[in-house]
């Protein structure tokens, strides 16, 4: 996957848990979690829904790595399964 | 023979609208069957039965709105014969009982020809509502005194359903009424404790970091089932305020309250939180935000709870003084979990602790019983591998 695919794919995660945000308008560079006022709940869901969607496990120690966007993409494409 | 009635999901619930039903007459029943979806402010609720049986016979359609309390299905009762003849609605109103072992929310005493209000609706309108699936509820009646007409459901389908934002009103209204009961006729007394989680965060990180991420805890299951174990030391608190006195519960429900998006907000039980272990509870804690969310609460999950826990410490927030949400007893509010210095064997340290407040119904307990309650919550914080 591009990282445009990869962005693409985390969109639609962040879709299904803020269906009423307009995630055309979203900083890559802004907290995830301040920005479309995810909780701590919903942010587990998002971790869950990479794992399933995208392969990707996400360590409770990464999660900061992982607090926008931009850091999402980079972590997945960072450790995607290859092939 | 036994009445199924319309329960009360909420202190200022007048009716709820019946959507579907899930059962034909006939059909086997038992109990915690789904048996009908019912429309409120709050979502759609699937309501279960709890009297095992055969549905005997439905006395209100889809699209009818049936008071708080009014009978909605006859259930003939396990071994009970077959009765010659049904008997169509009206039905006698019970009366609400009221035992320690499985207390309800009391339904109002209003009289059995007033309690279901049907809708005044031709047949050819009512076939034409199901064809078109439009809510006969929120049609507005043209005909003769007011009937609702084929015509009146074919303009209602032409116009786009309600808008997310009546929904909110609506919900916004259900919490002013709930909110101002609350604090016209519930005299509140508010404690508060901080509560050191450096045991419980790190038991917590240790634990997390070996498992799979759908399996991972948050720190708030773990207040649940502190505020579940401790609501076993401090009964008293475990209790719902009904005609003028406290109604101990046998079990632990212990409500959560769940941020809609969009607004408003819904506190659906963890049922018998203190016998579940925490993996099982934080399971049920995903499964009920998603139904809050999503929709497909059951009716016990919103008429069970004595108690709500509410947590604001992902907004930031350090302190929560909390409303109670009659006719529950209490509120048990967590803040943000933040470094703080802390005093451990007479030197300052950093420590991970959390704010705990209890807001609870002087009514039914005084402070000392309540500081008893928060001084448990902390020590069994302090074992999370006990909880």
């Amino acid at each position: 996957m591009t990282r445009d695919e990869i962005q693409a794919a985390v969109l639609r995660l962040l879709g299904a848990i803020a269906p009423e945000a307009d995630l055309s308008r979203l900083d890559p560079r802004a907290n995830l979690r301040e920005e479309l006022d995810i909780d701590s709940m919903d942010f587990l869901n998002l971790m869950v829904a990479v794992r399933k969607q995208l392969g990707v496990e996400v360590s409770e120690k990464d999660y900061a790595q992982v607090a926008t966007l931009a850091g999402c993409v980079e972590y997945v494409a960072a450790r995607l399964p290859v092939g | 023979m036994a009445d199924f009635l319309m329960p009360k999901f909420g202190g200022d619930m007048a009716a709820g609208t019946l959507v579907a039903w899930r059962k034909r007459p006939g059909d086997a029943l038992k109990r915690g069957d789904i048996l009908a979806e019912v429309e409120t402010d709050k979502g759609t609720i699937d309501v279960e039965v709890f009297t095992a049986g055969v549905l005997e016979e439905q006395l209100a359609k889809p699209g009818d709105r049936v008071a708080v309390g009014a009978p909605m299905a006859r259930i003939r009762e396990a071994g009970e014969p077959v009765a010659a003849t049904t008997t169509p609605a009206p039905v006698p109103m019970p009366q609400p009982q009221l035992t320690p072992a499985a207390p309800v929310v009391p339904a109002p005493a209003v009289p059995a020809a007033e309690a279901l209000e049907r809708l005044r609706v031709s047949p050819s309108a009512r076939q034409r509502a199901r064809e078109l699936g439009v809510d006969l509820t929120r049609v507005q009646g043209t005909g003769r005194g007011g009937a609702i007409t084929r015509e009146d459901i074919e303009r209602a389908a032409a116009t786009p359903p309600p808008a997310p934002a009546d929904r909110a009103a609506r919900m916004r209204a259900s919490i002013a009424a709930a909110m101002s009961k609350s604090k016209r006729e519930i005299p509140h007394y508010y404690l508060a404790t901080t509560i050191d989680l450096h045991t419980a965060t790190a038991w917590l990180a240790e634990r997390n970091q070996t498992r799979p991420v759908e399996d991972r805890l948050l720190v708030g299951v773990l207040f649940v089932k502190a505020v579940a174990l401790a609501l076993k030391r401090v009964p008293e608190l475990n209790a719902l305020w009904a005609e003028g006195k406290a109604v101990p519960s046998a079990d632990v429900h212990v409500g959560v309250a769940v941020a809609l998006r969009g607004g408003g907000l819904i506190a659906p039980a963890l049922r018998h939180a203190d016998q579940r272990g925490l993996d099982e509870l934080m399971r049920d804690f995903r499964d009920l935000v998603q139904r809050t969310r999503t929709g497909g609460l059951r009716a016990s999950e919103l008429t069970d709870p004595t108690v709500t826990v509410t947590s604001l410490g992902d907004q930031g927030v350090e302190v929560v003084y909390g409303i109670v949400n009659p006719p529950q007893t209490a509120i048990v509010g967590f803040g943000k979990v933040v470094e703080r210095p802390w005093v451990v064997d007479g030197q300052v340290v950093a420590r991970p602790v959390v704010t705990a407040t209890l807001s609870a119904d002087h009514r039914v307990t005084d402070g000392h019983r309540g500081g008893v309650f928060l001084a448990a919550v902390d020590r069994l914080l302090q074992e999370p591998d006990k909880l």
